[in-house]
């Protein structure tokens, strides 16, 4: 992995440093239930936010509106400086623009490793098959999967579903990565394989909003720590003083709670 | 058994006509129920509605009833088959074989919408989320994704609404195609005596006929199954 350090991704084609996605004023509500409350978050340029708070805090629910797969009732969401279109082409282009990775990796099961990571480039990028796989043989060497590219979903182990699910989102060449507790679902072993592809990516300069617990995590490669509760931000740090020395007693008590394990 | 054994091809040509209407209303109640399902499972509320009475309405008939409409009442708004005279070797495809196709494919699509559909609904929503968060619109998210892998998990409930598609095709016997069972009517007619053993004949010939769909079901389903492993 190292060997491609000094190539970094393109995509990276504002400035570091200047705001990619802000959300501002953001409020959600399922029935009566107010998931997402005020939310006013901006996140630059090459930085890397980890997003952690307690169960049922929000969190999933913030990281899927920045790509509309839920859609917000008040405020506003901005990629660029561009707020997300509402439907249709424009809302499907923004998605292509930003790369998702699921709890449950959500690998297609009818098609092979491959094809997997094509589909996007080729289906909705319209690149040329010849190319899209030469990239996506790229990729998966990147992730670690390469000899794996035959294969279907359900032939690989869950560290190496979730890789191929990296491999698939960068394939689009996103100009942010979403993850939504990309290790929650996988055993102990397969995890630090899974963290390694995403400290490598955060190092290559790539914006990246990750909700998790993993502290390792968050304290080798993140800028910021966002810390949520009951649907509103109630914490912001950088990592070593979020986790050192946190302000709020709901961070506090859920710091010492995931501690004692 | 004498009766048709003697005259076997008018036996074959029968049932050739029979496999004729379920070859060709297979195939067209196929492209229509999928064209349902999609419009079923759809973002568009009006398509979905349309889908829905059209399938509760279809599926609530009973067949003959949507035979004798286009027979008898589909003619007077002008929907009529007489156009249609095609002759393939010894057999005559005319507005009564056009009119019978028309019946079983309508009314079957509604049922292969159906058996899509809970195929649809057995493929994680995680599947299509994935394909969406990808920037594919909802075309491409249903025939690129939901609908290969609802096809697959469709194909027992499908196969079961081919098998009986290929045995409604005897309606069409009161409506003037000379498939198996009219033929067997005639047969019938002629020798009253061997009633039983006539029976028997055109029995074996559905169910042979039936064991080829259920043959070829079989052999995509466990296709699939392996692949998917
Ligand atoms: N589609 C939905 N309809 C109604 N309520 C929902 C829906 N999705 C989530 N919720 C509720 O919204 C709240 C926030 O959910 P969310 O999934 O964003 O939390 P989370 O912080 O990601 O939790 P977890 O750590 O368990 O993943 C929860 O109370 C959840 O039950
Ligand atoms: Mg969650």
């Amino acid at each position: 992995m190292t060997a491609l350090d000094k190539n970094p991704d393109p995509g990276a084609t504002r400035a570091p440093g200047e705001p990619l996605v802000v959300l501002s004023g953001v409020d959600k509500w399922y029935g009566d239930l107010h998931v997402l409350q005020d939310i006013n978050l901006s996140v630059r340029q090459g930085e890397v936010v980890v997003v952690i708070g307690p169960s049922g805090s929000g969190k999933s629910t913030l990281c899927r509106t920045i790509n509309r797969l839920e859609t917000i009732d008040r405020g506003s969401i901005t990629l660029e400086g561009r707020p997300l279109p509402q439907e249709g082409k424009a809302l499907a282009q923004l998605r292509a623009e930003v790369g998702m990775v699921f709890q449950s990796f959500n690998l297609f099961a009818h098609k092979t490793i491959l094809e997997n990571v094509t589909l996007g480039p080729t289906k909705v990028r319209r690149q040329p098959k010849a190319e899209a796989d030469k990239r996506a043989h790229e990729l998966l060497e990147r992730v670690g999967v390469a000899h794996q590219a035959a294969k279907y979903p359900a032939q690989l182990s869950g560290g190496q579903q979730q890789r191929v699910a990296i491999a698939r989102a960068l394939a689009m060449d996103p100009k942010v990565m979403l993850f939504d507790e990309p290790t929650s679902a996988l055993d102990p072993e397969m995890i630090s394989e899974v963290l390694e592809v995403m400290v490598d990516l955060a190092r290559r300069g790539m914006t990246m909003i990750v909700v998790t617990h993993e502290m390792g995590f968050a304290r080798t490669a993140a800028d910021r720590v966002v810390f949520m509760a009951d649907g509103a931000i109630a914490e912001e740090n950088d990592p070593e003083s979020f986790f050192t020395a946190p302000q709020t007693p709901r961070a506090q008590d859920f710091l010492g709670k995931i501690l004692k394990h | 058994m004498q009766a048709v054994l003697d005259d076997f091809p008018a036996y074959l040509e029968a049932f050739g006509y029979t496999v004729f209407l379920f070859l060709v209303s297979g195939v067209i109640s196929l492209l229509i129920g999928t064209v349902l399902a999609a419009m079923r499972v759809g973002p568009v509320a009006v398509l979905r509605l349309v889908a829905t009475v059209y399938v509760s309405l279809l599926r609530n008939t009973p067949l003959i009833i949507v035979f004798a409409f286009f027979a008898f009442t589909a003619p007077i708004f002008g929907i009529r088959f007489g156009w249609l005279d095609v002759s393939i070797g010894p057999f005559d495809f005319t507005a009564f074989f056009g009119a019978a196709v028309v019946s079983l494919s309508l009314y079957t699509s509604a049922f292969v919408c159906e058996a899509l559909r809970s195929g649809v609904n057995a493929v994680p929503l995680g599947q299509a989320e994935a394909a969406r968060a990808l920037g594919l619109p909802f075309g491409g998210v249903m025939t690129q994704v939901v609908l290969p892998q609802a096809a697959r998990a469709s194909i027992p409930p499908l196969a079961s609404v081919q098998i009986a598609l290929l045995k409604n095709t005897s309606v069409a016997a009161v409506f003037g195609v000379g498939e198996a069972v009219s033929q067997m009517r005639s047969f019938n007619n002629d020798n009253a005596d061997q009633r039983y053993t006539i029976a028997l004949a055109f029995v074996i010939g559905y169910v042979v006929l039936v064991e080829v769909v259920s043959f070829f079901s079989a052999r995509l389903e466990k296709r699939y199954r392996v692949t998917t492993a």
